[in-house]
């Protein structure tokens, strides 16, 4: 030590240091040069990059829902409209233990196990980060009051304030509007996921479906700056959504509710066209069910319930239920007939109880076992005579009937305005060969002369060919919807069936004798009416050669047994304002079950045009 | 011992008395006091954004900044021998503490690194921070320059020992930090190259079964993380990300003071400590970076200065080995918040929250004072 001390350069101990220093102060300017460049190439070069970044992380984009349209009935009445609903949902990203916040939320609000487990799919399923998973919908205010107490403790939940679908006429529309119900996967796949930004409800059935696309409106945009917790600050910018269009529909709802009750008891449809416009005024199927039910979900319990229930209350009779029309295709057919010069009007056939093919054995009955004597064709349609039919269809063929059958409206959807439409059967050899792959008998023409036989329709049909009949040919497809906001739903001529004045001039007066006449069918309703007059037609078809979907068990096959009564009918005769399709399951036969609601539609329907006329004539006078 | 100070304290016996002025009396350095005044200041009002415009952690901040210039004060009127004479009892004193917490310690992150006396917790690393650079300086200063092998020798095991404790808390950037402190002060004195070049293959032999074996997980982590941010946008990687989000998002003039989207909206994690610099760079923008830089480039090169002209070896040695300290915090700061190295925790130098730090900084700053305003005049 003590050398180093004694024989030290402070000199050049001095010029190390400094050396050292003058490198070390290089170095260290280098660095802060290099930091300074690095700064500079974030906060300059990269500015624009990072502004983007950093205006994502704060400003996200929250899609603003629509209000949807509103659906009215022809004179304004409300059959759907949007209520105010409270619903608990949670931000998964939010809360925390979400168990332990379920507990919790279950203190204090009745959470049904459905309730969880619809809440724990949703968390599992695909999902926008920081999007609020319905937990409970329509919550009551006692449930809201307890949350708002507890709320601080309750992190990631909250309640929203929703619109939701009601329909306060209920069952009488259940199967016209139908109703919305929460989107599903399968909905999912098939709409714009853009356009549904939001809303939580699509149109599940009826008019609800049919004119989603106008109902819904066009989804809004509100740009909110969040905290990197996702709370919402402020609102910076919104882009408001359009609102749905409303809807007028051409039903009279009083008329509606009035059948419905009518036919409360039983399993039936009612389908009424206005023959000008071709709208549909009345669409009864019954029973029916509570569309309100299914809007925020139904319960498995209560959907098995109206699944299981023997009546079927789900299924819409009017359009999907396809029934042997029976005696109700007679008019149709006596007209086919005379365009086509296979009978006159003149024609006659002596009908002694039974008609029988050529050759054949096999002995085919009219309903009356004596028969009907000599008949013609207004008298066979009078009295709904089936051997003159037998024949008729024999010398026509069931190829002309088949080809016209097609264009008054059977074998195919009338094209109305409501999804899920049945075709019903007109049945012809080629339809034979493709679906049952064998030959066509000449006893299937005979059978389908009567309506019996493969020939199947919907009450939707039943009104559609009626209207052709009423309207003496032109063919338009009935109309649920009047209009779309302002917009007024034109119906299209699509077609013109051509036959002779004097032939529609026969089957009318035909068709009102049914109702009229002596030895009608359905002279019955005709009592003590003079106001005006109605056309008819009473059809019978077996319960037991229903079609498809209604399946009947052994032990109800009895009390089923019974043949549904079925009803064609416009009225007034001489200028025809509504047709009508009516079927009465088990109704035993048209003239006693069916005939009579149609009375109920026309008194009702004309009834209120002849005040309307009559205030307009009074304003008039005035 | 004593005929050493004796034979190199010669010089220092006659001072120009017609040169001392004011600022030699109360041992002040002005320019350097002014520009450490100023950047606190600066700090004061990023702090106060970073926070979220609560007073708490500003007015902790005020306290103990002014608690830390009194210390700053007295310090500066210690006699450099005083200093030189007694610098081991920290020393080993810190070395004690660092024992200490690894049994006593508080556990914060994972990491023993507290130590709680009464009210004030503190980390004993502090003062290892302040006492090694000065007792290396003090060794070698009392000996021929540059260093001869044995004394190398025993510089290296003064620093490898509060390394070692600080490694094991674990906290890996402490401990280099406070090694580079110690080895600054062996390079400045003049270590001879071979060493240097023996060292670095050493350093290059031995990187990757430090990689393998001595680092934690979370350590390689962080590592990877900086070369990949984006690898693990919700853990690791979220801080750097943010970060460079704020920085970047600065622009030349900033979002304005009290109006930084990222800090405000609490998109920055440690706004207020370590990773402060992004607040100042998204609310002042790369102006305020700029003065920002201006004022620890003035703060580093008037301590080099002072270094440069110190009258004794280990002054001169010691005030280098500040300057280098404060450097390396700085350095080390801002380029891991900018995402140019990996997340260790260092706080910004004068703007960080932050108390420990903060006095240690103002007792540097007091001894650079000392030294700038020694007595005595260097021969050359």
């Amino acid at each position: 030590m003590r050398e180093d001390s004694l024989f030290r350069d402070e000199q050049l101990e001095v010029r190390i240091i400094r050396g050292r220093l003058q490198f070390v102060g290089f170095v260290i300017f280098i660095c802060l040069s290099l930091l300074a460049l690095r700064y500079h190439y974030l906060q300059i070069e990269q500015f624009d990059r990072f502004v983007t970044l950093s205006d994502d992380n704060r400003i996200h984009v929250r899609a603003v829902p629509p209000t949807r349209g509103l659906i009215f009935d022809r004179n304004g009445v409300l059959l759907a409209e949007n209520r105010p609903s409270y619903t608990l949902s949670v931000v998964p990203e939010n809360a925390g233990d979400i168990e332990e916040l379920l507990t919790k939320l279950g203190k204090i609000i009745t959470l049904a196990e459905s309730d969880l487990e619809r809440f724990r799919e949703q968390l599992s399923a695909r999902r926008r980060p920081l999007e609020p998973i319905p937990l409970r919908y329509s919550l009551n205010e006692d449930e809201v009051a307890r949350f708002a107490v507890r709320e601080f403790d309750l992190p990631g939940a909250d309640i929203q304030v929703e619109l939701i679908r009601h329909y306060p006429l209920g069952e009488y529309f259940a199967h016209v509007v139908g109703y919305v119900g929460r989107i599903n996967e399968r909905d999912q796949a098939r709409i714009d996921a853009e356009a549904y930004a939001g809303s939580h409800v699509i149109g599940k059935t009826g008019i609800e479906r049919q004119y989603e696309s106008e109902l819904l409106g066009q989804v809004g945009y509100e740009y909110v700056e969040t905290d990197a917790r996702g709370n919402v600050l402020r609102v910076l910018e919104r882009h408001h959504p359009v609102p749905g269009k409303n809807l007028y529909l051409n039903i009279d709802s009083e008329l509606q509710i009035a059948i419905q009750d009518a036919l409360q008891s039983e399993q039936a449809a009612v389908v009424a066209i206005d023959n000008a416009s071709s709208g549909v005024l009345v669409m009864v199927s019954t029973p029916s069910f509570d569309p309100n039910l299914f809007v925020s979900g139904i319960s498995s319990r209560a959907y098995n319930a109206l699944l299981e229930d023997p009546a079927k209350p789900l299924f819409n009779r009017a359009l999907q239920g396809q029934y042997p029309p029976g005696s109700t295709v007679k008019p149709m057919f006596g007209l086919i007939a005379l365009q086509e010069q296979t009978i006159t009007p003149e024609f006659t056939v002596f009908d002694p109880g039974y008609f029988a093919l050529e050759g054949q054995q096999r002995v085919y009955r009219d309903w009356k076992t004596q028969g009907h004597g000599t008949v013609n064709l207004a008298k066979a349609i009078e009295e709904s005579c089936n051997v003159f039919y037998y024949h008729l269809a024999n010398i026509t063929g069931i190829d002309v009937l088949a080809d016209y059958g097609l264009r008054f409206g059977l074998g195919h959807q009338t094209g109305i305005d409501i999804p899920g439409e049945q075709p019903g059967v007109m049945p012809s050899p080629e339809w034979k060969r493709a679906t049952r792959n064998t030959a066509w008998y000449p006893g299937d023409t005979v059978n389908a002369g009567i309506g019996q036989g493969f020939l199947l329709v919907t009450p939707v049909q039943m009104a559609q060919t009626t209207a052709v009949i009423a309207r003496r040919g032109a063919v338009m497809s009935p109309r649920v919807v009047q209009s779309v906001g302002d917009q007024p739903v034109v119906p299209l001529l699509e077609d013109q069936i051509e036959i002779r004045d004097e032939y529609w001039d026969l089957v009318s007066r035909a068709m009102r004798n049914v109702v009229h006449g002596t030895y009608g069918t359905a002279r019955a309703i005709g009592n003590g009416l003079s106001d005006y007059e109605i056309a008819g037609k009473t059809g019978t078809a077996q319960a037991i050669s229903i079609a498809g979907d209604v399946k009947y068990d052994d032990l109800e096959l009895e009390k089923h047994l019974r043949d549904h009564a079925l009803f064609i009918s416009y009225a007034p005769v001489e200028d025809p304002q509504v047709s009508l399709g009516i079927i009465v399951e088990n109704g035993e036969h048209g003239g006693s079950m069916a005939a009579p609601i149609a009375r109920l539609v026309f008194d009702t329907w004309l009834g209120q045009l002849e005040s309307n006329s009559a205030v307009g004539s009074d304003n008039a006078a005035n | 011992m004593p005929q050493t100070d004796f034979v190199r304290s010669l010089p220092d016996a006659e001072p120009d008395k017609s040169k001392t002025s004011f600022w030699q009396i109360i041992h002040v350095d002005p320019l350097l006091l002014s520009a450490v005044l100023i950047t606190l200041g600066f700090g004061f009002f990023v702090l106060y954004s970073a926070s979220d415009g609560q007073m708490f952690y500003l007015k902790r901040q005020m306290v103990l900044a002014g608690a830390g210039f009194v210390v700053m004060m007295i310090v500066a009127q210690i006699p450099l021998a005083i200093i030189r004479r007694w610098v081991w009892l920290p020393y080993i004193g810190g070395l004690g503490l660092l024992a200490a917490v690894l049994f006593i310690g508080t556990e914060v992150n994972g990491a023993q690194r507290w130590l709680g006396l009464g009210p004030i917790a503190f980390q004993p690393s502090e003062i290892v921070k302040l006492s090694l650079p000065l007792l290396i300086a003090a060794y070698l200063g009392k000996r021929q320059l540059p260093p001869r092998f044995k004394h190398v020798l025993a510089t290296l095991i003064m620093v490898a020992l509060p390394a070692g404790l600080i490694i094991v808390q674990p906290d890996l950037g402490t401990s280099l930090l406070v090694a580079g402190s110690g080895i600054a002060v062996l390079f400045v004195s003049g270590l001879r190259p071979r060493y240097i070049v023996a060292a670095f293959s050493l350093l290059l032999v031995s990187a990757p079964l430090v990689w393998q074996f001595g680092l934690h997980d979370y350590q390689r982590g962080r590592i990877i993380t900086m070369f990949n941010p984006e690898a693990d946008r919700l853990g690791a990687g979220w801080n750097i990300i943010q970060s460079v989000t704020a920085i970047g998002s600065g622009g030349w003039s900033g979002k304005g003071w009290l109006s930084g989207t990222q800090s405000r909206l609490d998109f920055l994690p440690e706004g207020h400590t370590d990773f402060i610099i992004a607040v100042l760079a998204e609310e002042f923008g790369f102006r305020g970076v700029c003065f920002l830089l201006m004022m620890y480039l003035i703060i580093i090169g008037r301590g080099f200065w002072i270094s440069y002209t110190a009258k004794t070896p280990f002054s001169r040695l010691a005030s280098a080995a500040f300057v280098f300290t404060f450097f390396i915090y700085v350095f080390v700061n801002m380029a891991m918040v900018s995402g140019m190295l990996p997340v260790v925790g260092v706080p910004l130098p004068l703007v960080s929250y932050g108390g420990t730090s903060l006095i240690s900084l103002f007792i540097m700053v007091g001894i650079l004072m000392a030294v700038s305003t020694e007595p005595g005049t260097l021969k050359s």
